[in-house]
């Protein structure tokens, strides 16, 4: 598989930094996840307020002395909230991709290399997975076990993995048949060695882009949970601002538009880079896209 | 024909692990199951023993798992004693309003999806085509929840053209035909919301498959023999490009089905979205596992049929 071998040399290469910066919308996409980074590192600093504690002025409008987003029905900062907010997306987000990453390596390395019935059950397993309807399915396991920040992050994770896993098996099991995977076992290699040092590797690409996707999708998810009031009651969430915002549309639009912006500016950004990451790891797709 | 058989066999464990899935949340949630069966609402005791009876939750658990089966293969859902009405029942009521507004957001995603996939693939890399990729990227990003409050800000509150909350005029709606203008009117905001990110995705996959097909020897020989332009896009492009095209409409059938519990939140829409948020909030979960119940059903059903039709339209499939 030379287009891997060849990604795989082109992400380690001088070049993959500058071909990634190349995309303007790449660039800005990595600005703006930097700054809410930042943001949600050092919420306490930049806040002013407490999220969760309101004051004595309820509704104030954007631009208003001392609360430049507005405040909401009991009061609480909408800047702060929107801060502290970004801790909560960013965590599920990232958090929530590493384990469907890791879960998926595992799964499809395993399915893809030894092949079998163990390929067959963990294929079926993974199939089954993705015909769940995702949001209905985490809705309800967290309305049955209650909520929680890791009880959240537990469950996108369980139904996330199944698209990585199928990826990683299709490039596993088409690896396994290349000439230096042949070597290297005639050289006296043995399974382990050769799936960790030799072919997952060249699997890091494809790992890479989807692991971006998949924090963006990760973040619209709990969005969705919070939004349905399922989201960690210890916790401001982007998508519990939108909850409480719907009650107060006519009177406060302003508790709606920046938390909403704030998901979809965060979700486009990962998007995007998640994008840019496959045009810069595998220069042959701008060819086709 | 020994395709659909196939295909048929193949879904038949895939519901089966559905309705078992269904059975084991049940099991495993933390508590009393006879709880989650009857639902978090003051039901007579004499009912609480008669389920206790009926789903045999003396006997061991794969006892348990078969009176399940049964109970979901018959049709009984169990009893909502927060709505007063048996589960199946509540669900069908509400079936036409979900209906209505899923499939209304499919063809609507489906028709301007196709129509701005076909425009970026001709005019591949001029203005047009940026604009619709960027319209495909933001329909993946904003949440849908999000942009239905954004509508209802814009075109209800601010514009005062459509209203916000419903499915038809509380007060007197008209009969007739001003009657299906006046329902249209609620329609609109929920299906655009709905639709967005599938016609985000659907205008992609169409660019995709349109730039494909345009590449092609016939698409230049249909050229070169003089035929227009649209007739090129329509007859010759686009119906090569159907195939991938319709797939993605199919799978995500069941998807919207499932997305449109948020849209219906927000627009107050009598579906079974909103049944599914009122469940959750009063913790009737009878009627919340039959939603997942039903929803997953759909979505296996969907697949199964996209894939059949899928062959139909292009022979090339192999089995699988």
């Amino acid at each position: 598989m030379s287009a891997h071998a060849e990604a795989i040399a082109s992400a380690r290469g001088p070049g993959f930094f500058r071909r990634l910066c190349r995309s303007r919308a790449a660039v800005l996409s990595m600005l703006y996840i930097g700054l809410i980074v930042l943001l949600a590192v050092f919420a306490p600093l930049v806040a002013g307020y407490d999220p969760m504690v309101g004051g004595d002025d309820s509704m104030l409008p954007p631009l208003s002395p001392g609360h430049w987003l507005g405040t909401d029905d009991l009061g609480r900062d909408v800047w702060a909230q929107t801060v502290y907010g970004a801790r909560v997306s960013l965590m599920v987000g990232v958090v929530t991709a590493i384990f469907a990453v890791t879960i998926g390596v595992v799964v499809g390395g395993l399915a893809g290399y030894y092949g079998g019935w163990a390929d067959t059950v963990l294929m079926r397993v993974s199939e089954f997975f993705q015909t769940l309807p995702r949001f209905v399915l985490a809705l309800i396991v967290i309305a049955l076990f209650g909520s929680g920040l890791w009880k959240v992050i537990f469950v996108i994770a369980i139904l996330s993995w199944p698209q990585t896993a199928r990826l990683v098996r299709a490039s596993v099991s088409s690896l396994r048949q290349q000439p230096f995977v042949d070597a290297a076992r005639v050289g006296g290699m043995g399974d382990r060695a050769l799936l960790l040092r030799e072919i997952l590797p060249n699997v890091a690409a494809p790992i890479i882009v989807t692991g971006s996707l998949d924090v963006a999708a990760a973040i619209l998810l709990e969005a969705g949970l919070g939004f349905f009031g399922l989201g960690d009651p210890n916790h401001i969430s982007w998508g519990s601002m939108l909850n409480e915002a719907q009650q107060y549309l006519r009177i406060a639009w302003w508790m709606s538009l920046f938390p909403g912006l704030a998901i979809a500016l965060t979700v486009l950004s990962f998007n995007v880079l998640g994008d840019a990451l496959n045009d810069a790891l595998n220069p042959r797709s701008r060819v086709r896209s | 024909m020994w395709f659909v058989a196939r295909r048929l066999l193949h879904a038949v464990p895939l519901l089966f692990c559905v309705v078992v899935l269904n059975f084991v949340l049940i099991a495993a949630t933390p508590g009393d199951p006879v709880t989650i069966l009857v639902g978090d609402f003051p039901a007579p005791p004499g009912y609480v023993e008669q389920v206790k009876r009926e789903f045999g939750l003396d006997q061991p658990i794969y006892v348990q798992l078969f009176r399940y089966l049964g109970h979901v293969l018959t049709g009984d859902l169990g009893y909502s004693f927060a709505n007063r009405q048996p589960v199946s029942t509540l669900i069908l009521g509400r079936l036409a309003a979900t209906l209505e507004l899923t499939l209304t957001a499919l063809l609507l995603a489906s028709i301007l999806g196709i129509i701005l996939g076909m425009l970026a693939a001709r005019w591949r890399g001029s203005w047009l085509d940026s604009g619709v990729q960027g319209v495909a990227s933001a329909g993946y990003s904003i949440p849908d929840f999000w942009l239905g409050q954004i509508l209802i800000l814009i075109f209800s509150i601010w514009l005062g053209w459509l209203p916000s909350q419903g499915n038809m005029s509380v007060r007197g709606a008209p009969e007739g035909f001003a009657g299906f203008l006046d329902h249209l009117r609620y329609l609109l905001l929920p299906a655009l919301a709905l639709s967005f990110r599938y016609l985000a995705l659907i205008a992609r996959i169409t660019r995709a498959a349109m730039l494909e097909v345009l590449s092609a020897d016939f698409i230049l020989a249909a050229r070169s023999r003089g035929a227009t332009e649209i007739s090129i896009m329509v007859g010759h492009a686009l119906r090569n490009a159907a195939a991938p095209v319709i797939t993605v409409i199919g799978y995500n059938l069941g998807f919207i089905l499932a997305g449109s519990a948020l849209i219906e939140t927000v627009f107050g829409w009598p579906g079974i979205g909103r049944l599914l948020f009122d469940s959750i909030s009063r913790r009737d979960y009878p009627v919340m596992m039959a939603i997942l119940l039903m929803v997953s059903v759909t979505v296996v059903l969907a697949n199964l049929a996209t894939d059949i039709l899928h062959r139909m339209i292009d022979p090339r499939v192999g089995d699988r």
